[in-house]
């Protein structure tokens, strides 16, 4: 009944299933980095709102931070995308164009960067924190200008502190892209399995392989993480207590 | 402090909050609301009303069972890797990484559709008291959140035990406490204690 052709359903090709639990896992792959990317971008821009912004900027990141983190991320996602395609296209058509048919690639990008860029406001906001002020001060007293000073000292003193957050949240974001199933409109990983387990009724089968996919992704995903942290820590003391 | 020091602190406190600009943002955002209220259909609210506060009990009993469970199983599997036998700690260990490395919902597809469909095919089990729950969603519901809760949970424990002193640990067994009332007195609440703040956020973490 479980057992009786477990290899030929997960079979690369055609007749089996495999092939398509594989693209699902790409489609992931792809939407957890854009999402990352794009979390990362309005995390930096966040963070430095947040820390030199003028009280309206501030204020509206604060909303901003506290309704996404807040929200349960499902809900978010249902939000975003249903309210937010309808939204977009609402303005279209006010405008005079034809409404669009949303990407379901980029529609989810940008759902779930929306929300790992609240979660990264506030990871990359305690990092800046944590750089010593006498570094920035220096650089002030050097006169370089702003952007200058973000690129040679904030941004490379802050990424030691921040590496361990961000590490988490990229976690979080290839797991995140299994709640763009309960939306069906991007094959990505979970969906395609929900797809093969319903055709072919081995439930069991088909969400043990995805299981399966997901952890070597986060295995693999902490191996990298560990040498990216080594890379970030160069030339710092070591933190730990001779352990 | 006098009544009257609170009171003027309360009130500066106030109109440090009520910035000029804050009364324009708070006006907008009333505008956008009753821009909501009076251009959005609202007519099918006394329709889903007893539909929406059934989904808000069941997601409050939900979240506190499966988190009274969940942290129930969380001490064992906490406490096992900091002091148990390998064949305990590495089974745990596996456990909380295959949970944690695993999308949640992933998990309660696999509970609901995979063992779903695999419990009819077992007669005992359709001739048991337990079938007509196995038959409904929330056994699985609360099967999955649970152990999600559990991995999560054990691995916030596991440093949460390895974080009491030592000092603890050894002045209790020079009064000549048992192990186990050593752990109930000793080793337990203080665990529990360091680990509250990052419980409390995990508790308000799961929501789905």
């Amino acid at each position: 009944l479980l057992q009786v052709g477990t290899l030929e359903l997960l079979a690369p090709y055609p007749p089996g299933w495999g092939g398509n639990l594989l693209r699902g896992l790409v489609n992931s792959i792809y939407i957890a980095i854009g999402a990352y990317a794009l979390g990362i971008a309005i995390g930096t821009a966040g963070a430095y709102g947040k820390l030199y912004g003028g009280p309206i900027l501030r204020d509206l990141l604060e909303v901003y931070t506290t309704i996404v983190r807040g929200v349960p991320e499902l809900i978010l996602i249902l939000l975003l995308y249903y309210a937010g395609g309808d939204l977009i296209n609402r303005v279209l058509v006010g405008l005079g164009y034809s409404p669009v048919d949303i990407n379901g690639l980029i529609a989810g990008i940008v759902v779930l960067g929306v929300v790992q860029g609240a979660y990264s406001t506030e990871v990359l906001r305690g990092a800046i924190l944590a750089v010593p002020q006498g570094q920035i001060e220096a650089a002030r007293a050097y006169g370089m200008p702003p952007l200058l000073l973000m690129r040679r000292i904030t941004l490379p003193a802050m990424l030691p502190f921040a590496i361990p957050g961000l590490a988490n949240l990229w976690l979080i974001a290839t797991k995140d892209t299994a709640l763009l199933a309960v939306v069906g409109s991007f094959s990505e990983l979970t969906l395609e399995t929900r797809q093969a387990a319903g055709a072919t009724k081995a439930y069991f089968t088909f969400y043990v392989a995805a299981g399966a996919l997901y952890l070597l992704l986060t295995l693999v995903s902490n191996i990298v993480i560990a040498r990216v942290e080594i890379w970030a820590r160069r030339g710092a003391p070591s933190v730990a207590g001779g352990d | 402090m006098s009544v009257a020091d609170g009171t003027v602190e309360r009130l500066t406190r106030a109109s440090l909050w009520w910035q000029p600009h804050r009364i324009g943002l708070v006006a907008i955002a009333i505008g956008l609301v009753l821009l909501a209220a009076t251009t959005m259909r609202w007519d099918w609210i006394p329709n889903y009303t007893d539909l929406a506060l059934k989904g808000i009990w069941t997601t409050i009993w939900m979240l506190v069972v499966t988190s009274v469970l969940g942290f129930l199983l969380a001490i064992p599997i906490g406490l096992v890797q900091v002091t148990g036998p390998r064949w305990l700690s590495y089974p745990a260990l596996w456990f909380c990484t295959v949970i944690r490395g695993t999308p949640l919902l992933l998990q309660l597809w696999l509970l609901y559709y995979g063992l779903g469909s695999l419990f009819p095919q077992f007669p005992w089990i359709r001739e048991s008291f337990l079938w007509p729950y196995l038959r409904q969603a929330w056994p699985y519901a609360v099967l999955s959140l649970t152990l999600s809760y559990a991995a999560y949970e054990g691995e916030v424990m596991r440093g949460a035990f390895a974080g009491v002193a030592r000092g603890q640990l050894e002045a209790a067994r020079a009064f000549g406490m048992s192990r186990w009332t050593r752990f109930r007195r000793i080793w337990l609440p203080q665990a529990v204690y360091n680990a509250l703040p990052t419980l409390a956020g995990e508790t308000s973490r799961r929501s789905p």
